[in-house]
């Protein structure tokens, strides 16, 4: 091994049913370096780092460590941890009733009783070294969240730590904290920790890592030098270009003038004030990085979070949508991004799963009969491939992708007007992508206006015939005609002088 | 084709299994002990009437009560995936205000038990609306948000009646708590079947079930798709309280006269445990009303059988404790997945009858 190298994964692979999350993937990571990790959703991030902190064992490879002899193998925390491997998560993991101190040494401690003077003064002397704003004796939870994530920083540090993971650490501070973390970072990066870093924000890589490794689909696209890879690049390499044999769809005809959606100035919870419309047999799509606010946008159409304002017309005439049942009797239909947590009900059945929205419409008071829910079950069962041992097997038990067919049943059995289908390809196999790609055209062709969001600008290209762009959540511009190219779009998303 | 049939019925309801395993067995142990235990006679009551009688009889009447609780149990378990604990409370109140109303004016008669019952029904559904509201809209755990009432429930009751404990001496209560004339069946449990027929109409004409089942399951995806989860919760609590309503009636009718500290005492643990023993997860989702009703019966009997075998009243629970470790461990996860993978090798090892069965 290299004497810079602290940690060097080969060929790693994981397997989970029907999904290969790693394919043979390398990681390098150099003595007091910061290397960025990056990824679309799904590209695999989160599984590498779960294989190198012990919550996933891995299928094959092998990870080596500076110091150890042979190959490590990592079937738990604890293993991770003893290899000199410590992780701070998106989330803070630490007590926020106890004091900081305690926080840094709970759990750590061999002996049975707690010698709380030494403790205390070791943790002052950590935060002082390490430049962290906090007091020992001061509880946790009165400290900022940058603080607390600082002190979590301080407490894997403190524990013979040769890799520091930093998974998303910076989500939930704002701009000043973000550069107290940085600083902090910079500091460990000096004494000789080797940090991986995990974000998906664009700019934070640029300013403080030196190194970016690239993953998509669960393989590795390369490793960058930052200064090598401008930022238009990284952005190209996340979410690269798709297989071949998906271009031959071809895009509809132009959508009709009349608009059946618009809304100005709409805003909810979680999204800022947008102005956003779609004609009658448009495809549109929003398109952006994770976080960009694209799902937000499209949540406050359904009125799925608590709508704060805004104008909506529906077919010329205004309309008040703040729940998802007013969308739903204007004949808007959403296909949620969180398939698992927000789409399927897990225990029910294909087929109550299927009629549901519709049941919902119809009212408490008029319920669909056995009878013709088998038989729309049947019906949409057999129009869209769906493969299931029968109508009464609970959707649980269901590939990802046909969970995703029976929700895509549930909706289009309303004859929904528009349609709003959030990431309904994200971990789908090829041929079920492709099959769902047609079916948006050619139900636009039909008329019905569809919203269309995708990780894979490709797919979004290939389908959508305006696509709005979202940064930070605001949107920063809008494609149509001649500007939908690959190249154009990354610009836009990438943003900056590139 | 038939044998198909069939197996799928008993996958779609595996659950009901421990229940009715429960019952036979207390069934085959009886008839083993005193081969007459189920004979059912018809004998005189005190007003000269002809009525059923015997152990089968009595544990069909006995477990009335919790029967009816233990149906409007499954619903806000289903649900809310927790809990009520003030069902007995409840019961007190509604019993209380049962009788304060039939006191209130001059003779008994059918309309007097009609608005009192509408009125008790009213009282508990109000109170059952308090405990949804805490458990839907402030997302207070079940158990705790009902603690409130399950305490004070029954200084409530004792308000009503301004502390006595009247006694109502009518023959329509009588009718209600022990027999119609006329009709050799016990009122009780001919309210039981009335419930269950109203639920199974309340299921059969809206989609309820459905929406509680989506809600308990998964409450986000359920709003999603345009159902008002509180609501719903809510709805579940409501009809609960109707269930305390009924069940405090018939307590009240069979003795003609409200104790609100004595009244279906700890029946709120009974009615629970009718919930799990049914096969159905107290994590909340899907659910058998029938299930909870066999749970009912079965805990009853196992109650009767005792009684039967002289055991002393107070040692009645620590035997109930033993049948009841018995019947929630073999309903148990663990268990379940053990027999799952035996049935497979069974199965798999004698692939040649499985062929002949299916032939």
């Amino acid at each position: 091994m290299q004497d810079d190298i602290v940690l060097t994964m080969r060929g790693i692979c994981k397997n989970f049913p029907n999904v290969k999350a790693l394919k043979s993937v390398d990681f390098t990571l150099r003595k007091g370096t910061i290397h960025a990790l990056m990824g679309e959703n799904g590209a695999g991030k989160s599984t590498l780092i779960k294989v190198l902190t012990g919550v996933y064992t891995m299928d094959e490879g092998e990870i080596r460590i500076d110091g150890i002899e042979g190959p490590v193998s990592i079937r738990s925390p604890q293993d991770a941890q003893n290899c000199g491997i410590s992780t701070v998560y998106q989330e803070i993991t630490l007590c926020p009733n106890l004091t900081v101190a305690e926080n840094m040494f709970i759990g750590r401690t061999k002996k049975k009783s707690v010698n709380w003077k030494a403790m205390e003064k070791r943790a002052g002397e950590l935060l002082e070294n390490l430049g962290i704003p906090a007091r020992p004796r001061q509880q946790l939870g009165s400290c900022s969240l940058a603080v607390q994530q600082m002190v979590a920083i301080a407490r894997a540090v403190d524990t013979e730590c040769k890799v520091l993971i930093l998974d998303e650490p910076t989500s939930s501070l704002d701009d000043k904290e973000v550069e107290m973390l940085f600083r902090l970072m910079r500091e460990l990066k000096s004494r000789g920790v080797g940090i991986i870093f995990v974000t998906h924000f664009l700019e934070q890589v640029y300013a403080v890592s030196d190194s970016i490794t690239v993953l998509r689909n669960g393989e590795l696209v390369g490793e960058y030098d930052v200064k090598e890879l401008p930022q238009v690049k990284l952005v190209e390499k996340m979410i690269g270009k798709d297989l071949e044999d998906l271009s031959v769809i071809k895009k509809g005809a132009a959508a009709s003038q009349e608009n059946y959606y618009e809304a100005k100035g709409l805003s909810s919870s979680a999204a800022r004030p947008f102005d956003f419309r779609i004609a009658k047999g448009e495809v549109n799509g929003f398109t952006g990085l994770l976080g960009s606010g694209r799902s937000e946008s499209v949540r406050a159409i359904f009125g799925a979070d608590q709508v704060t304002g805004g104008k909506v017309t529906v077919d010329g005439k205004p309309a008040k949508i703040t729940k998802p049942l007013h969308a739903m009797k204007h004949g808007i239909g959403y296909l949620p991004e969180n398939r698992r947590g927000d789409g399927i009900i897990a225990d029910l059945s294909v087929r109550d799963n299927i009629i549901l929205a519709l049941q919902v419409i119809q009212g408490m008071g008029r319920p669909i009969s056995r009878a013709k829910a088998e038989a729309f079950a049947d019906e949409y069962i057999k129009a869209l491939d769906i493969k299931t041992a029968s109508t009464d097997t609970p959707i649980k038990f269901l590939s990802g992708g046909n969970q995703q067919k029976v929700i895509l049943a549930r909706w289009l059995l309303t004859h929904p007007k528009y349609l709003i289908l959030d990431e309904p390809t994200r971990g789908i196999d090829v041929g079920t992508k492709t099959e769902i790609q047609k079916l948006v055209l050619k139900l636009a062709e039909e008329g019905m206006s569809i919203t269309f969001i995708s990780s894979e600008i490709e797919e979004m290209l290939r389908t959508c015939s305006r696509l709005i762009v979202m940064r930070d959540r605001n949107i920063v511009g809008e494609l149509t005609g001649e500007s939908l190219t690959q190249e154009k779009v990354m610009r836009t998303i990438a943003g900056g002088g590139d | 084709m038939k044998t198909k049939k069939t197996s799928r019925f008993f996958a779609n309801n595996s659950a009901l299994l421990i229940p009715l395993i429960a019952i036979l067995l207390l069934v085959i142990f009886n008839l083993f002990r005193d081969p007459g235990f189920f004979s059912v006679s018809i004998a005189a009551n005190n007003n000269g009437d002809p009525v059923l009688q015997g152990n089968l009889i009595s544990i069909l009447n006995g477990a009335s009560e919790l029967a009816i609780l233990s149906m409007g149990m499954t619903l806000v378990t289903a649900a809310s995936g927790g809990q009520d604990i003030s069902v007995g409370a409840l019961a007190a109140i509604a019993g209380s205000v049962f009788v304060k109303v039939l006191k209130g004016g001059g003779a008994i008669t059918g309309s007097t038990v009609l608005l009192a019952v509408l009125a008790c029904c009213a009282v508990a559904m109000l109170f059952g609306a308090f405990n949804g509201s805490l458990v839907a809209f402030f997302r207070i755990q079940p158990m705790i948000a009902t603690l409130i009432l399950f305490t004070c429930g029954r200084s409530i009751a004792y308000w009503i009646n301004g502390g006595a404990t009247p006694t109502v001496t009518s023959g329509i209560i009588d009718g209600i708590g022990s027999f119609i004339p006329g009709i050799p069946i016990p009122t009780p449990i001919l309210i039981v079947i009335f419930m269950g027929i109203l639920f199974a109409l309340l299921f059969r004409f809206t989609t309820l079930g459905l929406y509680i089942q989506a809600v308990g399951i998964n409450q986000g995806a359920a709003r999603l798709n345009g159902i008002n989860a509180v609501g719903m919760k809510l709805l579940a609590f409501v009809l609960l309280g109707v269930c305390c309503a009924v069940a405090g009636v018939i307590g009240v009718s069979r003795l003609s006269l409200i104790n609100h500290e004595t009244l279906l005492i700890n029946i709120e643990m009974d009615a629970i445990l009718a919930v799990a023993i049914g096969g159905n997860s107290l994590g909340g989702g899907k659910f058998k009303l029938i299930g909870s009703i066999l749970g009912a019966y079965a805990i009853q009997a196992l109650t009767t059988t005792l009684y039967a075998m002289k055991v002393s009243s107070t040692d009645v629970k620590a035997y109930k404790a033993v049948v009841i470790i018995i019947l929630v461990v073999l309903g148990s996860p663990v268990v379940k997945e053990a027999m799952d993978r035996l049935w497979k090798k069974l199965r798999t090892s004698h692939p040649k009858d499985a062929g002949k069965e299916a032939a």
